[in-house]
């Protein structure tokens, strides 16, 4: 099934992205989803972590996707 | 409780007077008021400007999250938060927060819960530019 992917901050630069759509199993975790970024953009293991977003809300990691899922790459975030 | 809350994310040059007035009320005895302003060096290198950029809708959903958190936790009357974005050179303004309270413990506190968790949970991120490069904040261990 088909996700929208979004890249913030330092992410935007590793990726050379800022949004684009993304294939994963019916069945996947964020934790998954964080493993298989990874491998499909292997300049992400530059930041030392990077939570996600769910449809605007920070997700678990056992938490499941759904189709169409806006899912944000979140990096340590540094306003103030 | 969003009339107790003004939450605001802009590109636009933030407002000092804006935020006093939106918490300013007869029933209280005071206003904490913290304004975060862009320091001209960090680690001893000299920065020209910070760039802030945002996930802008669920900048505004955590911000209001805190401001909705800081009226439970603390005896305030009203909150302000208001975050500014892209490019801000030496002094100026990237972060506004007011609280006013009855009796001003409630309000420093507040103020001090407010900015503290915005650091920690708010999707925003500023870009540090120097004469010789940049380098995003917080990025790298």
């Amino acid at each position: 099934m088909k996700i929208e992917l979004l890249f913030f901050g330092i992410a935007t630069d590793l990726v050379g992205e800022t949004k684009l759509t993304y294939d994963v199993n019916n069945i996947t975790t964020i934790e998954d989803l964080q493993a298989s970024l990874i491998r499909s953009f292997p300049k992400l293991k530059n930041l030392h972590e990077f939570a996600i977003a769910v449809n605007e809300e920070y997700a678990n990691d056992g938490q499941l996707l759904k189709k169409n899922d806006v899912v944000a790459i979140i990096p340590p975030v540094s306003g103030g | 409780m969003k009339s107790r809350t003004s939450i605001i994310v802009t590109s636009d040059i933030l407002n000092l007077n804006e935020c006093y007035n939106f918490v300013q009320d007869a029933s209280c005895g005071g206003i904490a008021l913290f304004v975060g302003t862009v320091r001209n060096a960090t680690k001893n290198k000299e920065v020209t400007l910070l760039d802030f950029s945002a996930y802008e809708p669920m900048a505004i959903k955590e911000i209001q999250k805190i401001a909705d958190l800081a009226l439970e936790k603390f005896d305030i009357h009203k909150i302000a938060i208001h975050h500014a974005l892209g490019k801000l050179k030496i002094g100026e303004i990237p972060v506004i927060i007011a609280v006013s309270s009855a009796h001003r413990k409630a309000a420093f506190e507040a103020c001090e819960f407010a900015i503290d968790t915005l650091k920690e949970t708010v999707p925003i991120w500023k870009k540090e530019h120097f004469e010789d490069g940049e380098v995003w904040v917080n990025a790298h261990p």
